[in-house]
């Protein structure tokens, strides 16, 4: 079965519409920060990077870049009216201080009790954890971007994960290429789920038992390219 | 109070064989080129110093400033967050081979180990990494019905920081987000040297803007137009 499914750019516009006004918030590196495109109009975002900045803008123009000014992805960043810069350690206190409205990360897996799995899928090959460890701790809300399930259609929402953890029970959303799960008291509630796709066929491809509160909506998406 | 180095060659000769030397900057930002190829001009004469335990967030790039470094044969073991960054071909290949030692920390626990260090505090609870392969066999105590994870201090030997402009008494300030690491090093090392764009007297910093005060500070020395790290990466530069 070929399941019709959101793009990266539509999955990141799904999760913009629920950036709230005033809110601080922090993308991980890659595919969430694409989120950032999509923030809607009249919503007053501040974004927060590891290494030291909240309140940064869009990359500047080729040619124009600081390397000094930079964000966790080393991407040449801008500064937004009203931004500031801290050493890390202030950095890392509005992360894992609770000061965080949200965090959006990446996974490999995510359990029904909210346990992430992100950064290494093995034990081979060069270790790298970055600021993803502190993340999921501390920030009100902590979402994660995600195809549904991996190349080879193994489900990416799982019982519980096999490769290594990022943290515990940490994650309260996800937003995947089929569907809009919570995680709730240890298990995935649907909230949307996209209308070509029928609720038995979306459990089939969810690696643990999808649960219903009321009403699930349709997640509607428009064509990006 | 006169903390000014005659040169990057003095600034470098007191560090010694199997020494921790924290480095500041993230990836290029705040790096202090200058200063960390000082050091490695000094073991390329000598073969000293050696054996070296470096801090820093990544491992680095390319073939400069760290990565430089390793390349040398200089570094026994690395302690950071992420050292699997674009053109960290230097430290993956003598991590794959078993010649460099490789002790990870979440980038935030090694923010606040530096941090406790520096402030006198030897150990402290967090959050980060309970429950993962990388809190394994430390305590774990709960607090609030919430487990956490104790983590120690880490302290340095020397710090070498990047910052912009600094008088005569050491007081620093940055540029951008080049602060990073630098401002908390500065605190956690027997011996704290900064590379500054200018050396200005004391009283022509605004008190109200420095950032690090000059008691963290035990010598800096002049770079005028310093090279920035990551322009020389994406130039292709060789140290």
């Amino acid at each position: 079965m070929t399941l019709t499914k959101l793009s990266n750019a539509q999955i990141a516009w799904r999760a913009a519409q629920d950036l709230q006004d005033g809110w601080y918030v922090n993308l991980g590196i890659g595919f969430p920060e694409m989120i950032a495109t999509f923030q809607p109009e009249g919503r007053d975002v501040v974004y927060h990077t590891e290494n030291g900045v909240l309140g940064f803008g869009p990359a500047p123009k080729d040619g124009e870049e600081d390397w000094d000014l930079i964000n966790a992805g080393k991407k040449a960043v801008t500064l937004n009216p009203g931004a500031a810069i801290f050493h890390h350690a202030d950095s890392f206190a509005m992360v894992r201080g609770g000061h965080l409205d949200l965090a959006v990360l990446g996974a490999y897996q995510v359990a029904q009790n909210g346990d992430l799995a992100n950064w290494r899928v093995g034990s081979k090959g060069v270790p790298a954890v970055g600021g993803a460890m502190d993340l999921v701790h501390g920030a009100k809300r902590v979402a994660v971007v995600t195809e549904h399930v991996t190349k080879d259609g193994k489900p990416k929402l799982v019982e519980s994960c096999t490769f290594p953890l990022t943290g515990l029970g940490c994650v309260t959303r996800v937003y995947s290429s089929l569907a809009v799960v919570d995680i709730r008291d240890g298990r995935f509630v649907l909230r949307e789920k996209l209308p070509g796709l029928t609720f038995d066929e979306l459990q089939a491809v969810t690696g643990a038992p999808l649960q219903v509160e009321g009403d699930f909506a349709d997640l509607i998406v428009p064509a990006l390219d | 109070m006169d903390k000014t180095l005659p040169s990057l060659a003095a600034a470098v000769a007191d560090i010694g064989d199997g020494a921790t030397v924290m480095i500041g900057g993230f990836g290029g930002s705040g790096a202090p080129v200058e200063l960390i190829h000082a050091l490695l001009a000094r073991f390329r004469e000598t073969g000293s110093p050696r054996d070296l335990t470096i801090v820093n967030n990544n491992a680095g790039n390319g073939s400069i400033g760290i990565a430089a470094m390793i390349k040398a044969g200089m570094v026994r073991k690395m302690i950071c967050s992420f050292p699997r960054s674009s053109n960290a071909e230097a430290f993956n290949e003598k991590y794959l081979a078993g010649e460099i030692e490789l002790e990870l920390v979440p980038q935030g626990t090694l923010a606040e180990r530096i941090r406790a260090a520096g402030a006198g505090i030897p150990a402290f609870y967090t959050p980060t990494s309970y429950g993962t392969e990388l809190a394994e066999g430390k305590p774990v105590e709960e607090f609030d019905g919430r487990m956490y994870v104790r983590e120690n201090w880490l302290k340095a030997d020397v710090a070498l920081l990047k910052a912009n402009v600094g008088d005569r008494m050491g007081n620093l300030t940055y540029r951008l987000a080049g602060r990073n690491f630098n401002p908390i090093m500065a605190m956690a090392a027997a011996r704290t040297i900064a590379q500054v764009s200018s050396i200005v007297a004391p009283g022509d910093i605004d008190p109200e803007t420095v950032v690090t005060p000059g008691i963290f500070v035990d010598g800096l020395v002049e770079v005028a137009n310093p090279q920035q790290e990551e322009v020389l990466v994406r130039s292709g530069a060789v140290a």
